[in-house]
């Protein structure tokens, strides 16, 4: 009656309840050791680098021996204008991208998951940029936004708006590689777009049908509100990465004109290639703390919308 | 008449992200293929010329085989890096996934924070000089390990999830102690969701720009995309080879998407919705 242990061990004998002998032998079949290769690569290359940031930024550092400065880099990173720029651009460059790019892969996750033909083909297309390589696609860009000859000057020459220099002005050259960001990036937003969209139950389309619901019904009270897991995927995904880009922008403009375009990655690396390391280090660490002060945050706040809804 | 007005709903969508997102590959593959007068105008022309084998040879021996040398580097280094990555994050994330405790939970938080933290450049190199790695490709692969590890981790864990335990337990049964148990039992089974890891992580490893950059400074040991981006420099009156270039480093990700194209967007999808 009382035989809660079916299986092999059911001879006489104390029978081993969830007490130190099955967890002994849990432990034995878990052993810890097999983190230990993935640990130490990731505690050497990863940790140990991060860790020692938060000294080297307090310090004036030639790889080989630095001496310590206090706060002094961030003070110049605070109060440099060429440094200090760096912090709207990034922020308005983490915005605008992850924006659009809900915006944007909404719509198409939408529209690739209705009954719409050539859907497949349209998938691939949209998703293939994101397989291609960065640099790539910046210099591509760049060559379509040059201000003669440019395909994108000639376009909207025949629609007869009047083109600019994109990349050179220093009041369009973060907008363009931003929209060439959401252009690479749009293409992952939308799979998982069509993911969180396919996954939504089907009762609930014809529960609108019946109430008598059109397409924006079904778009503002199912669709809408029950794709927020996706939602919130994108938004972390792409702020993050926003926060943290660099490739684009050093291959289009290289921060300029001037440094108009700079961001903290890309301030990081002229610092790196000018020989101040601690001074890059320091916006390495604002970086760190900015990333985490807005992704934690975030995380957190979305996340409970997550279950509320 | 609704089917009409489909139709037409229809075509002007697809023509739209036909033209928005093809023709600027449809622009490389033109203008690389075109010879250096023409390709100077960067327009859309139809090629006069078809010089491909002569434009192909001169991107190959240009710098001295520079090209050549690069594409060796990144094969070894993505082969490589992927490889150390699908033992060892697999490896981790059994464990992560059945040993629940501290130590698990700082594992967790760990692979957390990996996915979030811009991994700090110059002391990165500052370390990899201290350890005699600076600008080899074993310390460059490391690197990779190091940063992709928590993505593969959180793709493992999920899979292993799904695997029920009484199979570890029947293999203890038989005498499989911890590590025999993963690999001879558990990895085997872990075949769909590693095609997905090496996929992914071989996509992202080759296309990576900013960390050779910073670790790998120098022609000797140069990988395709910073090849390509020092050719920027160096074509910028031969646009017909800069294109060729950008062509050639397309095509490694352009096959794994025509042949693996279901698995590398379900990769990416799960990642991101499960981080």
């Amino acid at each position: 009656m009382t035989r809660q242990h079916v299986g092999p061990r059911t001879g006489p004998g104390p029978v081993p309840g969830p007490g130190r002998a099955s967890r002994r032998r849990r432990d034995a079949a878990y052993p810890y050791a097999l983190y230990l290769p993935a640990a130490v690569v990731f505690g050497v290359i990863f940790l140990v680098p991060t860790a020692m940031a938060f000294y080297f930024a307090l310090t004036r550092w030639t790889l080989f021996d630095s001496t310590f400065v206090g706060l002094d880099n961030f003070r110049d990173f605070l109060a440099e204008q060429n440094l200090s720029i760096g912090f709207g651009n990034t922020l308005f460059y983490a915005v605008l991208t992850s924006g659009l790019k809900v915006v944007l892969g909404l719509l198409l996750g939408v529209l690739l998951t209705s009954r719409l033909r050539l859907r497949g083909f349209l998938r691939s297309v949209v998703f293939f940029p994101t397989l291609v390589s960065t640099v790539a696609v910046g210099i591509t860009f760049s060559m379509l936004l040059k201000p003669d000859t440019g395909l994108v000057n000639e376009a909207l020459a025949v629609v007869g708006v009047d083109g600019r220099d994109w990349l050179g002005d220093a009041s369009t050259a973060l907008l363009s590689v931003a929209l060439v960001d959401v252009w690479k990036g749009v293409g992952l937003a939308t799979v998982i777009y069509i993911a969180g969209i396919m996954s939504i139950p089907t009762e609930y389309y014809q529960a609108v049908a019946v109430d008598g619901g059109g397409a924006w019904h079904r778009f503002r009270h199912i669709t809408l509100p029950l794709s927020w897991p996706a939602t919130y995927s994108v938004i972390i995904l792409s702020f993050i990465g926003g926060l943290r880009s660099f490739d684009l922008i050093w291959t289009m403009t290289r921060g300029g004109p001037g440094f108009t375009s700079d961001t903290i990655a890309s301030i990081i690396y002229k610092q790196y290639q000018a020989g101040f390391f601690g001074l890059s280090t320091a916006g390495n660490v604002l970086l760190f703390l900015i990333v985490t002060v807005i992704a934690v945050p975030l995380n957190h706040f979305l996340g409970k919308r997550q279950v509320a809804v | 008449m609704r089917a009409l007005r489909r139709l037409g709903a229809e075509s002007v969508t697809l023509v739209l992200a036909t033209v928005i997102f093809l023709v600027p590959f449809a622009f490389m593959l033109l203008t690389a293929v075109k010879d250096q007068t023409q390709a100077t105008d960067l327009d859309f022309a139809w090629p006069t010329d078809w010089p491909i084998v002569a434009n192909f040879v001169a991107v190959v021996e240009a710098r001295d085989y520079v090209l050549l040398r690069a594409y060796v580097n990144s094969t070894v280094i993505t082969v490589a890096s992927v490889a150390l990555l699908v033992v060892f994050a697999s490896m981790a994330a059994f464990v992560l996934q059945r040993r629940p405790g501290r130590v698990s939970r700082l594992a967790g938080f760990l692979v957390l924070s990996g996915l979030i933290i811009p991994p700090a450049v110059v002391p990165t190199i500052w370390l990899l000089q201290a350890l005699g790695l600076f600008k080899t490709l074993p310390g460059m692969i490391l690197a990779e390990v190091s940063f992709h590890l928590s993505f593969a981790m959180l793709l493992f864990r999920a899979f292993i999830a799904a695997i029920p335990r009484e199979l570890d337990e029947a293999a203890q049964i038989d005498g499989c102690g911890g590590f025999r148990l993963f690999f001879r039992v558990i990895f085997p089974l872990l075949r769909p969701v590693t095609i997905t890891v090496i996929l992914v992580s071989s996509v992202n490893i080759f296309n990576d720009f900013v960390n050779p950059l910073y670790l790998l400074p120098g022609d000797e040991n140069a990988t395709v995309q910073v090849t390509l981006y020092n050719f920027q420099s160096q074509y910028n009156t031969q646009w017909n080879l800069l294109f060729m270039d950008i062509v050639l480093i397309t095509i490694p990700p352009l096959l794994l998407f025509i042949f693996f194209n279901r698995k590398i967007v379900a990769g990416m999808t799960a990642g991101a919705v499960k981080g």
